[in-house]
């Protein structure tokens, strides 16, 4: 074979993947297959038929099982969920990490990778166990829902059926051929693997979304339910894509963050410097590939909520200001209890090289600033009082706290928090590096220029628009306020991109050089991102009411209301510690194998 | 080996107890925090018969804060004009006599409707959907899905405004034989019937349906109707046919503007009958 034949293949297979996503898709315009396909189907079945409405479940439909059937699908669904979510970020990152890999021509990329996606390999047995019992309960519990929606998604199903399967080939492949396709041209084959394994895993994911979002904002059906679009015109309704992004990111988030508990627990037990090097590595990349994810989630969830408010305000503001405002408070603890841990870890890695003692000065200034930011954003305000509590306030706002509670002055701290998160990971960056390109100075001024300007717009923004115009305007501050957040982090990665591109590296990190403590943050960050997912499951359940389908199909079951916040966070710490004992399986099985592979002399050389 | 193990058991107890911990942690937040149910709407079944202006007014009020959900934009916050404040009868005449107002409204009654069940045919200045420049507005249709409000739940609403900005209630109670019944088509502008079985001679309902032995095949055997609808479910599947459709029938057969035909009376008369059957 020619050399170059594995990467010509990827090529192929990249072109191909996007040329039939385009062309089944549809959405580029006219029909496509996929859409003729199932217009056909209706012409044939005729106009009676497809006309059909949603049945209207009465309580005497749903089965009683003692036990609250909606518990039951909760925890069902949030730990297929969460395994998923783990199962479809991991091959994500383990990509791009060996293609760093193949890039530096360094091993020890390729062996963490491989090692990460051992996680993921268990993970995926579970997964599907969990997937399974959440379609049959759910075919048990909710039998009418179910027969409606399998109504209206059937042609899919075949599409999610062939999915599942390729994800499993590619999944089983791209593990097992690890050490066989590992050099040369092989490796090139190894990645398009890895690359498909990614693309079915994202695909089946967007295809299941649709399900969710469906269920919050149906489209390509009548007002009564009946099925008048085509499978792309029902999948594609207001919310999928926003959510679509949403749970990407936060996906890749999240594994980061269990991969990372993973490295920090081997790191605490690891005996050998060698070990706890090689550990403290992966924990720190962990966390990185965390972090990266999780800073632009925020503006993921803004753009998903407008979507949200021009679907339906009303459902927007049942979100946000209604009886599930106060959930936001409990968000706001994660948010806070996550970048502080993040950070923390970043501050304490810095023992790792000595050129970060330029940096020690500023550090009490960014947790300082964080702080302060995190005790604004918590300080409650438009939200429901009791009339005892209005009494006890002198008013519905606090005077003091009161102007500190409103959403502007919440954005600005939330702002300030991912920037300065973004400055303790920009100065980690740098500190082992010494910049060698002539405009060192310049570059350092313009960002400094730029993280002031920034900052400087944040606040004012905030602060003129919540405080000194009509309450319609004070949205309008989070879009300037989100764009100069953004500003920051992409000037930040490429001005230092350019400017460390050929540094030498003056103070190499000593890796395993970090205190014990530091590694719990490598688990704070897993818990709070578990928790922090369970309860953005519940609004995005509870903001459809009682309805099953938003004003298609009411939920008649005796669950049919919006639990209290208190019930919730029950529910959420079951699914979460439920998730941890599970995950400590999967990390045993995954460090049963290791055992054998890694001799203790070996690892002491 | 031994002391290796002995060190990963300590590991896991540590980590695991600072896991346990934080998780408790925020348990404790969500659960400090005021705990609020978010009920299911209950279609209150009101005594039609027995009703008061004031009691009409009442309800009124408590669909506006409750069913209707109202309040959920309509308060202090600025998200909606703050109609709970705001004089409703003298805004609406200012409303009528704005340049940009299109609609079809002449006085306060007829204004409060059309906002509620076209609310984009006039937006308030500034309160549009964003990028709409005021012309659609982000009010729900209050008869249609989520709220499906009834027109007699619309009319307890602005019966409830109007009484609370002190301006003279000019919505007819539903016990009395609504204005509309007298153009009924269908009752060829007939009085009121006396029984059940008038009222469904007089609405033509054998024509589709087998009552009391007699009648089509177009609709469901009503026959023993009783084993499987109760009064409210009746009451809803004469007066919104579409909400819940008999397994096997088609949608639109069954006429939807009894609602409007009937007099109350009438409405609880044939569910009185069919509950016998
Ligand atoms: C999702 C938010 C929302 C809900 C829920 C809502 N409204 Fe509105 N409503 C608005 C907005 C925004 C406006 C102003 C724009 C317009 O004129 O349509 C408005 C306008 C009105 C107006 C006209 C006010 C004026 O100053 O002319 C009336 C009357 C009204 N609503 C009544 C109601 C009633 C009654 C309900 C409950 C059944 C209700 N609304 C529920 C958002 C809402
Ligand atoms: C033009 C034909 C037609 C007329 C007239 C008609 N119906 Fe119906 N009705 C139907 C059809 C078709 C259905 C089944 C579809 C549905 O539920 O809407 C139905 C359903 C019903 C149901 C629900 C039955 C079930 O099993 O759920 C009731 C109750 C009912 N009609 C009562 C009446 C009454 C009372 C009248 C007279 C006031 C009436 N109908 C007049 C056609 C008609």
């Amino acid at each position: 074979m020619k050399p170059l034949t594995y990467r010509t293949l990827l090529l192929w297979v990249v072109a191909v993947a996007i040329f039939s996503v385009g062309y089944l898709g549809g959405d580029l315009g006219g029909d496509s297959i996929w859409n003729s396909a199932s217009a056909m189907e209706r012409l044939v079945e005729g106009e009676e038929i497809a006309l059909k409405p949603a049945p209207q479940p009465t309580r005497g439909d749903y089965p009683n099982i003692g036990v609250s059937s909606r518990a039951v699908v909760w925890v069902v669904a949030q730990m297929h969920l969460f395994f998923g979510a783990l199962v479809l970020a991991v091959p994500m990152f383990v990509v791009g990490i060996e293609i760093m890999g193949l890039k530096t021509g360094d091993d020890r990329y390729d062996d963490m990778a491989h090692e990460f996606m051992k996680i993921s390999l268990t993970a995926y047995s579970i997964t599907a166990l969990f997937g399974g019992t959440l379609a049959i309960a759910l075919f048990l519990l909710y039998p009418t829902f179910m027969d409606y929606m399998m109504g209206v998604f059937g042609a899919q199903m075949l599409v999610y059926a062939v999915l599942f399967f390729l994800e499993t080939f590619f999944l089983y492949t791209y593990y097992y051929g690890w050490d066989a396709l590992r050099y040369g041209n092989k490796k090139w084959l190894h990645l398009s693997l890895g690359l498909m394994l990614n693309g079915a895993g994202l695909t089946l994911m967007f295809v299941s979304n649709s399900w969710a979002t469906f269920m919050m904002a149906p489209s390509g059906i009548t007002d009564v339910g009946a099925v008048v679009g085509n499978i792309w015109e029902i999948m594609k309704g207001p919310l999928w894509n926003p959510v679509n992004l949403h749970r990407f990111i936060a996906n890749i988030a999240f594994g980061g963050a269990v991969v990372g508990a993973y490295a920090g627990f081997k790191f605490l037990a690891a005996r050998t410097p060698a070990e706890k090097a090689h550990y403290d590595w992966m924990g720190y990349t962990s966390n990185f590939i965390a972090i990266f994810a999780f800073l632009p989630l925020p503006f993921a969830g803004y753009w998903l909520m407008a979507e949200v408010y021009a679907y339906s305000q009303q459902m927007g503001i049942t979100a946000m200001g209604g009886i599930l405002a106060w959930l936001f408070i409990v968000q706001a603890v994660l948010i806070g209890t996550i970048l502080l841990a993040a950070n923390y870890y970043l501050w304490s890695g810095m023992s790792r090289t000595e050129g970060s003692k330029r940096y020690q000065g500023f550090i009490k200034w960014i947790a300082l600033t964080i702080v302060l930011c995190f005790l604004i954003w918590m300080t409650p305000h438009t939200l429901l009082l009791s009339a005892s509590e209005i009494a006890a306030l002198g008013g519905s706002h606090h005077h003091i706290l009161g102007p500190l509670g409103i959403m502007p002055a919440k954005n600005i701290a939330v702002n300030l928090m991912l920037i300065m998160t973004f400055l303790s990971f920009q100065l980690y960056r740098r500190s082992d590096k010494e910049a060698t390109v002539s405009w060192a100075s310049m570059g350092n001024a313009l960002l400094v220029a730029i993280y002031i300007a920034a900052i400087v717009n944040i606040i004012f923004a905030g602060v003129y628009y919540g405080y000194f115009t009509n309450t319609v305007y004070k949205v309008g501050s989070s879009v300037t306020q989100v764009v100069s957040t953004l500003i920051v982090i992409i000037s930040g990665v490429i001005i230092d991109g350019m400017m460390y591109k050929n540094a030498k590296v003056k103070y190499p990190a000593v890796w395993g050089r970090v205190t014990n403590r530091s590694q719990y943050a490598l688990f704070a960050l897993p818990v709070a991102f578990t928790w922090l997912m369970g309860l953005m499951g519940y609004v995005r359940s509870s903001v459809k009411t009682h309805w099953h389908i938003y004003t298609v199909m009411k939920d008649n079951s005796p669950d049919n209301y919006i639990p209290a916040i208190g019930y919730a966070g029950n529910m959420v710490t079951l699914v979460t510690v439920l998730f941890l004992i599970f995950v400590l399986f999967v990390f045993w099985v995954a460090n049963l194998s290791q055992q054998k592979q890694v001799k203790p002399q070996e690892a002491e050389a | 080996m031994m002391e290796r193990n002995r060190q990963r058991g300590n590991v896991l107890l540590s980590t695991l107890g600072f896991s346990l911990g934080l998780i408790l942690l925020f348990t404790m937040v969500a659960n400090i925090l005021p705990q609020v149910e978010g009920e299911a709407p209950v279609d209150s079944e009101v005594d039609l018969g027995a009703l008061t202006m004031d009691s009409f007014v009442s309800l009124g009020e408590e669909l506006f804060r409750g069913k209707g959900t109202c309040t959920l934009c309509h308060n202090n916050l600025g998200r909606a004009p703050d109609i709970l404040v705001m004089n409703m009868v003298d805004t609406s005449s200012e409303r009528l006599s704005d340049t940009r107002y299109q609609g079809g409204a002449a006085d306060v009654e007829a204004y409060l409707r059309e906002s509620m069940i076209d609310p984009s045919g006039y937006v308030v200045a500034s309160f549009g959907k964003k990028g709409s420049d005021d012309t659609e507005s982000p009010m729900p249709t209050v008869n249609k899905a989520p709220l499906n409000l009834s027109d007699i739940e619309i009319d307890a609403i602005i019966a409830f405004m109007q009484s609370k900005d002190g301006g003279e209630v000019t919505v007819a109670l539903p016990t009395e034989a609504p204005a509309v019944a007298e153009e009924s088509a269908a009752g060829g502008g007939a009085a009121p019937a006396e029984s059940g079985e008038a009222a469904i001679a007089k609405y033509g309902c054998s024509a589709c349906h087998l009552i009391s032995g007699s009648g089509g095949d177009l609709g469901p055997d009503l026959s023993g109707i009783a084993a499987r609808l109760d009064a409210q479910q009746l009451q809803q599947a004469i007066t919104e046919p579409n909400a819940v459709i008999a397994e096997g029938f088609a949608v639109g057969l069954m006429p939807t503007d009894f609602a409007n035909k009937m007099t109350v009376s009438e409405l609880k008369m044939v569910v009185d009958l069919l509950l016998k059957q």
